[in-house]
């Protein structure tokens, strides 16, 4: 365990960005966000970030490949270049989980190359939560915002930050910054847990459970006649699965740039009406079914693939930004039974 | 603090359930927390009784949701309208989008909804909301009882409220407000006072936020198209993210274009916006154009009117002189 003192932190990020490109959450007037650190940044206090750190490695848009015409000849650019080394700063449990669940999808066979690009330069420092909000219910999905997952995981009090490499890659950031840092035993630490153990156990959704749901549940919540009742006044916007730090699905679309074709990805929306759209038409025809499919994909199909991990982790942002105020939790309450009430 | 309260409400949809006036009401359903009310179709007394309310973030505006609701049945529906939405409410009627025989509205007044963003900028992790009237009493985890000032939680869209005047409903309760004095436009104007660069600037930082998720869309009144020009992949245009940064600003800029003359300033696009992009200005400046060159007109104010845009007076501005206007 290292420690520096919290007025020290600019040093410790111009140390790091040094070798890093470094993003750090900022406070804006539109909320927290990740911002390349600059001389003068200033580390935001807000919990979380109103966009989720999956951007670090599954971007909005990118550009996958170029296709250039002339005359009967057609030339193939592959854009991909090795990504420099990047560290994040401050990223919160929920976040961090996240990574496993996109891990899974876009590093299975065959493996999405421009994902594990970003993905093997990329160090994550996450921070433990001191504050949890309303509106958190990561402990729903065994994450422990007391203990967050990471290369680096910090602590923070008032006056000091603890940090602790938990994996190469973070020992290899922290011996960069060693003479900026100093040795200490776990003690302030253990107490900073114990006090964020004991505010996650006053959070309002801290008995909402996820028993109901996970593998082979299909069957069990596919024709339940609460969707319709839930999906009723959905405006079938992009919200929830855009702030998502697990929603991973995206398109492929081309783009005339009049000399040839720009084949960029974009994250698409279940929510949307040409969601999964193909020759044939579109499967998922009315509101409830798409909203459905967002829902029965977090809670019973990713579990089902994926040795019962759920793809939600209970980071509460689709809580705060849905325009009608219909989310998860309220999806598990009304479907999950009795004991979520 | 609300003129009417929920219980006035609930008697009146019970009523009107039970004479069979209505099978249907469409209100505001509770949430897990003070501030995250969901509008939801209730069928039953009981339905209401346990989940319905009315209190501060009952802000969602229901005009739109009577396309689909009108469209399901044949037997009419309760509505629960604010002043600002029975204007949306109206300027769907002049555009023939729904069967006002299948709607049965009640007008509550409104005193003007809390913004949920604004409530946590001021108190962090919050557990309840109470209402006293001038002040705002807000129970967090970790910092006890915030009191902030009413007015300090308003948003923009009801801090500059136009009318408190309801122009359109079958039945009132509480009584009749006024259109009202408003500084909505001061906003445009400080926009307009800019240099064209700084305007710019202004646009394309507010703007480079937008992750296009169609919630402005997709919640505006007056987008009703069945199937919008960006959701069509015949239209050559439709697109999920942006081929570059000027797309962003054309979808938002053709958007506030397409609405010109129909948008009542509702302010339903900066309420959802997940990025706090103010929206509503946009719209606001082809309003405060459209009164400028063309004399005052309120979207909405008067089921059947003639928008100034799709009207040809003899006293119209010349295309030309616009321009011109636009160029100073």
């Amino acid at each position: 365990m290292r420690k520096i003192a919290v007025n020290n932190l600019d040093s410790l990020f111009a140390a790091i960005a040094a070798e890093y490109k470094l993003y750090i959450p900022v406070d804006t007037d539109a909320g927290a966000k990740f911002s390349e650190w600059s001389e003068g940044a200033k580390l935001s206090d807000a919990l979380n970030t109103v966009r989720s750190a999956k951007d670090f490695f599954f971007p909005q848009t990118e550009n996958l490949v170029d296709f250039k015409m002339e005359g009967k000849t057609i030339e193939i650019i592959d854009n991909r270049s090795e990504c420099e080394d990047f560290a994040v700063f401050g990223v919160r449990a929920c976040d961090v989980k996240s990574f496993e669940i996109l891990d899974r999808v876009f590093l299975s066979e065959p493996v999405d190359t421009y994902y594990k690009n970003r993905r093997d330069h990329g160090v994550i420092i996450s921070m433990a939560c001191n504050k949890p909000a309303e509106t958190c219910f990561c402990g729903t999905f065994g994450i422990d915002a007391s203990a967050p997952e990471g290369d680096i995981v910090c602590y923070k009090t008032d006056d000091i930050l603890y940090l602790e490499a938990k994996t190469e890659k973070g020992e290899k950031l922290l011996a960069l910054v060693a003479a900026l840092t100093e040795d200490t035993d776990n003690s302030a630490v253990e107490a900073q847990k114990k006090l964020i153990k004991e505010r996650l156990d006053r959070l309002p959704l801290k008995n909402l459970k996820a028993d109901a749901f996970g593998d082979g549940k299909t069957s069990k919540f596919f024709d339940a006649p609460e969707w319709s009742e839930l999906s009723e006044t959905c405006l079938g916007c992009g919200t929830c699965t855009f702030v998502c730090p697990t929603c991973q699905c995206y398109d492929i679309k081309d783009f005339n740039t009049g000399h040839g074709v720009k084949r960029f990805r974009c994250w698409d929306s279940c929510m949307y009406s040409d969601f999964t759209r193909m020759a044939h038409g579109n499967s998922r025809n009315s509101q409830l079914e798409r909203f459905r499919q967002r829902f029965m994909h977090k809670l019973v199909y990713y579990p089902t693939n994926n040795d019962g991990l759920f793809s939600c982790v209970g980071c509460g942002r689709c809580i705060s930004k849905c325009p009608i105020n219909m989310n998860i939790v309220k999806v598990m309450k009304k479907l999950g039974g009795k004991e979520n009430d | 603090m609300q003129e009417i309260t929920r219980d006035i409400l609930l008697e009146r949809a019970e009523a009107l359930l039970a004479d069979g006036t209505v099978d249907r009401v469409l209100g505001w359903k509770k949430g897990e927390f003070a501030y995250d009310v969901t509008p939801a179709v209730f069928t039953t007394a009981d339905e209401l009784r346990a989940e319905f309310v009315w209190n501060d973030f009952c802000g969602a505006n229901f005009s739109k949701y009577l396309i689909k609701e009108t469209a399901k049945k044949d037997t009419k529906v309760l509505v629960f309208l604010k002043s600002c939405d029975t204007y949306s409410f109206n300027q769907l009627l002049t555009e023939h989008r729904f069967d006002r025989e299948k709607v049965y509205v009640i007008g509550v007044p409104c005193n003007g909804m809390l913004d949920p963003k604004k409530v946590k900028d001021k108190a962090e992790s919050v557990l309840s909301v109470t209402d006293n009237g001038t002040e705002v009493a807000i129970e967090t985890l970790y910092d006890g009882i915030v009191t902030v000032a009413r007015d300090e939680l308003l948003p923009d869209r009801c801090l500059n409220c136009k009318s408190k005047k309801h122009v359109a409903y079958d039945e009132l309760l509480g009584t009749e407000g006024d259109v009202v004095a408003n500084a909505r436009f001061d906003e445009v104007a400080r926009l307009e006072a800019m240099t064209p660069d700084e305007r710019f600037a202004f646009w394309q930082n507010e703007l480079s936020r937008c992750i296009r998720c169609n919630a402005c869309r997709d919640v505006c009144p007056a987008c009703t198209c069945e199937k919008c020009v960006f959701d069509n992949p015949n239209s050559g245009v439709d697109n999920k993210a942006p081929a570059n940064e000027f797309e962003e600003k054309m979808f938002h800029i053709i958007r506030a274009f397409h609405v010109a003359g129909r948008c009542t300033d509702c302010g339903e696009c900066s309420r959802v916006c997940p990025q706090s992009i103010p929206l509503h200005l946009l719209n606001r400046k082809f309003i405060k154009d459209i009164d400028e060159f063309y004399g005052e007109y309120q979207a909405g104010a008067e089921a059947g009117s003639r928008a100034p845009i799709v009207n040809y007076d003899l006293n119209d501005l010349e295309a030309s002189e616009a321009v011109e206007r636009g160029n100073e």
